[in-house]
């Protein structure tokens, strides 16, 4: 028997326990610092980030910095129906005399909370899926994962989606229900390729052959490496969710009136159009806004977590 | 004082790599592994050398117990490594260590020095002060504590090597398997890194299974020297006579293959063989002899007949029919 060495002979007396705490927080600064340098390099990153910030801080404090709070609701005023911009009402009025500017930050809550809410049930499933069924490659655990993922995906997401949408009672929340169960499989793919091409790099076999558990591999090895395309990824997807949320709306599968959604109003106001087009134009432009915020917040993440000295 | 630490009998690793034909299909196989036998004792470091596609990496790999053996038996101080079915108990995953090629690869690049040195001291020495632990590790490879809060791309090519060694040696294991530590590295680090190596052997009475292709380097490092060709190994003798006295042709081959800087050195090197053709793909592996196709001295018995392990005394053993059948010649 080889003589056991003991390697804890107490701390060197070149470090004390207050300098390494003071080293960790150094490097905690300095990667936050650098990641920050990452996101801030592109400048269109950061327009994103405060249009995202904006238009989140407009729909959380929507009653107080809208001019006609009641409009969001059952509210009728033929006397100023389709009116045009005017000082009054800076994106004009709809059909029945309501405020386009208040409904259009009224009708951001759904679409925000829809991008938010769909991503939150979605990802996690569909991450957990991917990172299994990547480390099990092979196995008949990765080919029922994988092949239900490919039933899944093999439906017409919007089809998928309406379908759901009809048969349950049509509103936000069923649309949530509706979106997320068409978008998870998109996460299992992605997470699916980069796990198993993960799982071939020596520092997942030397926690293997050292004894680390399935979790540790899976959540500690594995997903930091899976992380970078995930979060990129969900800042795309949040646009795209709030599309999708719109295309129900507007086929009247999601939210119901009289709660505004952009996607009603851009229907609703499709019906005056040319000559009324404040109607359907503003609600429309909110939804590139909100969009194309989004999608350029997902190329600063992109940014940020991408590999370093690699 | 010779105590055996590792022993393989008769160790194969086949790899079906593909199938033949659409009727009467047969498995393509590498024969990665060919049944090789070799012993290792404490303390000491067994050089195992051979060419790109020799097998050499299976043999580590199948130690570690990334791959179950097809057949053979590996003994680590005489408890089988691989029971039937069963996972490796941790004793011996804290017993054997490895230490990869590519440290590129082997560390974690979302995993910052501490956590990656802090897995194997949670896993096999559990409830002692862990951040003293890796401090002290960290000193062990004489490497500074900052250290520990950096990510491996912020280090050398080097650095990250130490950092691998650091893992390999934090379950307080027995034998440490390198499989060619420093072949990705630059020539300065790699003296360094030897040297360390050669330090920790010492001081943690490590027996090292070091695989490499550097034959020059094994004459310093390696207390024996095995060389493998094909899956199977050739030549088995102590660093010393192995130098001397190459019996293998294919020994010989390497050896005259070394580079050399002067004419006296050149001198130096016991006997020439040229170098000529390449390693034969371990799926169409030659009868008899897989060394006769390359071989100056092939007979007609080396297409028939396998020769087989003899030894020849002080330890040094060789399969070949030069050897063994020296009148057939």
């Amino acid at each position: 028997m080889a003589e056991q060495v003991n390697l804890s002979r107490g701390f060197a007396a070149t470090i004390t326990p207050q300098q390494i705490a003071q080293l960790e927080r150094a490097s905690r600064r300095e990667n936050l610092g650098r990641s920050w340098y990452k996101f801030s390099r592109n400048i269109l990153s950061v327009v994103g980030a405060l249009t995202v910030l904006a238009l989140v801080l407009l729909a959380v404090f929507a009653p107080y910095v809208t001019p006609y709070p009641k409009h969001a609701g059952a509210f009728v005023n033929f006397a100023h129906a389709k009116e045009p911009p005017s000082s009054q009402y800076i994106f004009g009025t709809d059909q029945i005399g309501r405020d386009i500017f208040t409904r259009i930050i009224f009708g951001l809550r759904s679409s925000l909370l829809m991008g938010v809410m769909v991503l939150v049930l979605v990802v996690p499933v569909g991450v957990l899926l991917g990172l299994v069924a990547g480390y099990f490659q092979g196995t008949w655990i990765d080919a029922l994962i994988m092949r239900t993922t490919d039933i899944f995906l093999a439906v017409p997401p919007l089809i998928l989606a309406l379908a759901v949408a009809s048969v349950l009672e049509p509103n936000l929340w069923n649309g949530m229900l509706a979106v997320s169960l068409m978008w998870w499989p998109w996460y299992t793919r992605l997470v699916y390729g980069l796990a198993s091409a993960t799982r071939n790099e020596f520092f997942v076999s030397a926690a293997e052959v050292t004894g680390a558990s399935t979790a540790h591999i899976l959540f500690r090895e594995i997903l930091p490496n899976t992380i970078s395309p995930i979060f990129t990824k969900m800042s795309l997807d949040v646009a795209w969710v709030i599309i999708i949320g719109s295309m129900l709306s507007f086929v009247g599968l999601g939210v119901q009136p009289p709660e505004p959604s952009l996607g009603t109003m851009v229907a609703d106001g499709a019906r005056y159009l040319p000559d009324q087009w404040w109607i359907a134009v503003f609600p429309a432009l909110a939804i590139v806004v909100v969009v194309l915020g989004f999608n350029l917040l997902g190329d600063g993440v992109r940014d940020m977590f991408a590999a370093e000295g690699v | 004082m010779t105590t055996e630490i590792l022993t393989a009998t008769a160790l194969k690793k086949y790899f079906v790599v593909g199938r033949t034909g659409w009727r009467d299909r047969q498995a393509v196989t590498v024969k990665a592994v060919d049944g090789i036998s070799f012993t290792m004792y404490e303390g000491e470091t067994l050089g195992l050398v051979g060419e790109s596609g020799s097998g050499k990496s299976t043999v580590a790999y199948t130690t570690i117990g990334m791959y179950r053996p097809t057949s053979g038996s590996l003994k680590f101080r005489g408890q089988e490594l691989f029971q039937n079915g069963g996972q490796r108990p941790m004793s011996l995953r804290k017993a054997i260590q490895i230490v990869f090629q590519d440290p590129g690869s082997s560390l974690n690049p979302r995993r910052n020095i501490k956590q990656i040195l802090e897995l194997p001291l949670q896993i096999h020495q559990p409830g002692k002060n862990r951040l003293e632990q890796i401090v002290h590790l960290l000193e062990v490879v004489d490497l500074p504590p900052e250290y520990m809060y950096k990510y491996p791309h912020m280090l050398s090519g080097g650095e990250k090597q130490i950092v691998a060694i650091a893992r390999a040696l934090a379950t307080n294991p027995s034998l440490i398997i390198l499989d060619e530590p420093t072949s990705a590295l630059d020539v300065s680090v790699q003296a360094k890194t030897i040297n360390l190596l050669l330090r920790l052997q010492k001081e943690f009475n490590l027996s090292y299974l070091f695989i490499t292709h550097d034959l020059s380097l094994m004459r310093n490092v390696a207390s024996r020297v095995a060389i493998m060709y094909l899956g199977k190994i050739c030549e088995v003798a102590e660093t010393a006579g192995f130098f001397q006295n190459p019996l293998h042709p294919y020994t010989q081959m390497l050896l005259s293959s070394i580079p050399v800087v002067s004419v006296e050195e050149e001198a130096l090197k016991p006997k020439k063989v040229l170098s000529t053709g390449e390693i034969p793909s371990p799926v169409n592996i030659p009868s008899g002899c897989s060394f006769r196709t390359r071989c100056p001295f092939a007979m007609d018995l080396c297409s028939k007949i396998d020769p087989v392990m003899v030894d020849t005394g002080k330890g040094h053993s060789v399969r070949c029919h030069l050897v063994s059948q020296p009148a057939a010649a």
